[in-house]
């Protein structure tokens, strides 16, 4: 099986390639180029490297939100394109799980948060679960100390005040990792304000990697969670602004009455 | 050379999805735009974030439609051709990542169009003996440029607008007499009904350059008309303000474009933008140049409005040239014409 992940969802543009377990290749930028000028050329550049034939891959898997809303449609329609063209599936990982499963397999919560302005952050929170693999149990006794992890999502994606977000972090009552770029606007504010043991993800593993989209990609497309590329759209998490807008003076205008 | 060239076309620039496929600049296969009109009359006008939600929802089925339409797969192409600005960024970005995904996946080549290069080049489509240099008009909701034709792919403006654009005036006269969005098509159907001379608008010049264009002051006369009638409790019969606006524009348009036909000394003269699908104002250049025995071209009304067949039009002249987009081709929202 053969995924080709990208991720243009924040700051940083990331494209790599899995096959079955081994990720081929993985090129990731955080500089101040746009998404437009930077991704198409270093998937052309990471194609080139490891020779890869487009036509072998099963999946394109798209961080498919919620994050910066062109920087998700550029991701977007890429997977688009290249599904179209290909006849692909794509397979949507929901950005923050991407982010999360950067530190796939730890014990305590991980948190990533992105940035959403108006004082909000795009969150979730995530753990990973464990479970004998299939026949350990049966089988001899080296074999069944292995296991297998799995993400599991503890609170679904969403747009929240890093406030409540730390609140919700309270009532688990459990260690918790930060990750993304949110740390660095609210570092400080969850210094102050967070009541349970907290660290913060180091550099190689604190922003979005289109080495872990490829490789979630692979495990949700061996669950059969697949899209055509004409059905996928980006999980915003937000309505734009005119429709918010228009919607608050609907309210406005109820209440008037 | 292969004899025919074929191009798929995507324009994404404004509100409206579309996507083609042309050969050899002048045969259009298949011309599908899925027009977000509806979405954005509520609003009064074109919201960008929901442009370009929108137009990632149906960029994929516009294209497919214009292959199938057309008869034709991706293997029968021989590039593909998408506007990379003037627009709106957001939306203009779903297209080009759209296109340049196509062209990475299949190998074909990339070609990045001006938008205003497309509305003058949706001449070409239904006038085959259509050659430059010609002068054309450009006038659209964004857009007020009068321009040389030199040649395919070059271009001189000698005029601009210095404030509204053509169509940016239509739509606010619109909204104040209460037509709503968008404002073009209502003003020429309700100025069937008004007195274009009943009430004298002013045209304006503007002193600097002689082809230059502005509609400010033209709007605001309207405006003060309308709040003078409102203040002294007179009735406003809006099918004469409308008649009597849509003929300052179509005069001045009119006017400077001769003008300018004239001084250069070119027999040819086009419109093209959506502007150019209102029929007072065709009627006018079509009598004018009558008379002036200038040859007068203009596209369908389906090729006046945003579309993608004159994308593969104007691609066709780019693509024999040898003009070539890389994979790092961005979206500029204030693209000039004739940069790259």
């Amino acid at each position: 099986m053969k995924i080709l992940g990208i991720d243009s969802s924040g700051l940083v543009a990331s494209v790599a390639v899995a096959e079955d377990g081994v990720l081929l290749g993985e090129y990731t930028t955080n500089y101040k180029k746009t998404h437009s000028q930077t991704l198409l050329p270093m998937l052309d550049e990471l194609k080139k490297m490891i020779e890869l034939d487009l036509g072998t891959l099963d999946a394109i898997a798209i961080s498919a939100g919620p994050g910066s809303f062109t920087g998700l449609r550029i991701g977007s329609a890429t997977a688009k394109g290249l599904g179209l063209a290909l006849d692909k599936p794509l397979v949507e990982v929901p950005t923050l799980e991407g982010l999360a499963y950067n530190l796939w397999g730890c014990s305590d919560l991980v948190c990533p948060i992105m940035d959403a302005r108006r004082n909000q952050v795009y969150t979730g929170i995530y753990e990973f679960t464990e479970e004998l693999a299939d026949g350990m149990a049966e089988s001899g006794s080296n074999a069944a100390k292995e296991c297998v992890k799995a993400l599991r999502v503890v609170m679904d994606q969403t747009a929240m005040d890093v406030r409540d977000l730390l609140r919700e972090l309270e009532k688990l009552g459990r260690n918790v990792i930060f990750l993304g770029d949110g740390v660095a606007v609210y570092r400080s504010v969850i210094r102050e304000e967070c009541r349970v043991p907290f660290s913060f993800a180091p550099a190689h593993m604190n922003a979005q990697r289109a080495g872990a989209i490829a490789a979630l990609g692979e495990v949700y497309f061996a669950q059969g969670k697949v899209v055509s590329a004409d059905e996928h759209g980006p999980e915003y998490l937000r309505k734009s602004q005119a429709e918010r807008e228009k919607e608050e003076r609907g309210k406005g205008s109820a209440d008037g009455v | 050379m292969k004899e025919d060239i074929v191009l798929l076309a995507i324009e994404s620039s404004c509100d409206e999805t579309a996507a083609a496929v042309v050969k050899n600049g002048r045969e259009v296969l298949s011309n599908v735009i899925y027009s977000q009109i509806a979405l954005h009359t509520e609003y009064g006008g074109v919201v960008p974030e929901i442009a370009s939600r929108k137009h990632i929802e149906k960029i994929n089925q516009v294209i497919r439609q214009a292959l199938s339409e057309a008869g034709k797969t991706l293997q029968d192409l021989d590039g593909i051709a998408v506007t990379y600005g003037p627009g709106l960024v957001g939306a203009l970005l779903v297209g080009v990542s759209e296109a340049k995904a196509i062209s990475f996946a299949t190998g074909l080549p990339l070609i990045g169009i001006h938008h205003i290069e497309g509305h003058v080049s949706a001449n070409y489509i239904e006038n085959k003996d259509l050659e430059p240099p010609f002068v054309c008009l450009v006038a659209s909701g964004g857009h007020s440029h009068l321009v040389i034709v030199k040649d395919y792919g070059e271009y001189e403006i000698i005029g601009r607008t210095r404030d509204d654009a053509a169509g940016e005036a239509f739509d606010k006269v619109a909204r104040a007499i209460g037509l709503g969005y968008p404002g073009g098509p209502k003003i020429d159907k309700l100025s069937k009904e008004g007195n274009p001379d009943a009430i004298a608008f002013p045209r304006a010049k503007v002193d600097e350059n002689e082809y230059d264009f502005s509609f400010s002051g033209l709007k605001s006369a309207v405006l003060n008309y309308l709040n003078a009638c409102q203040m002294k409790g007179e009735e406003v019969n809006r099918a004469d303000v409308a008649a009597s606006f849509q003929k300052a524009v179509i005069d001045v348009l009119v006017e400077h474009s001769m003008h300018a036909v004239k001084s250069f000394g070119f027999n040819k003269f086009a419109i093209a933008g959506g502007v150019a699908s209102n029929s007072s104002l065709r009627k006018a250049f079509e009598e004018r140049c009558a008379k002036e025995g200038v040859q007068f071209y203009h596209p369908s009304p389906i090729f006046c409005t945003d579309n993608a067949a004159m994308i593969g039009a104007a691609g066709y002249y780019e693509f024999i040239k040898g003009v070539r987009s890389g994979y790092d081709l961005n979206a500029v929202p204030g693209l000039k014409l004739g940069e790259r």
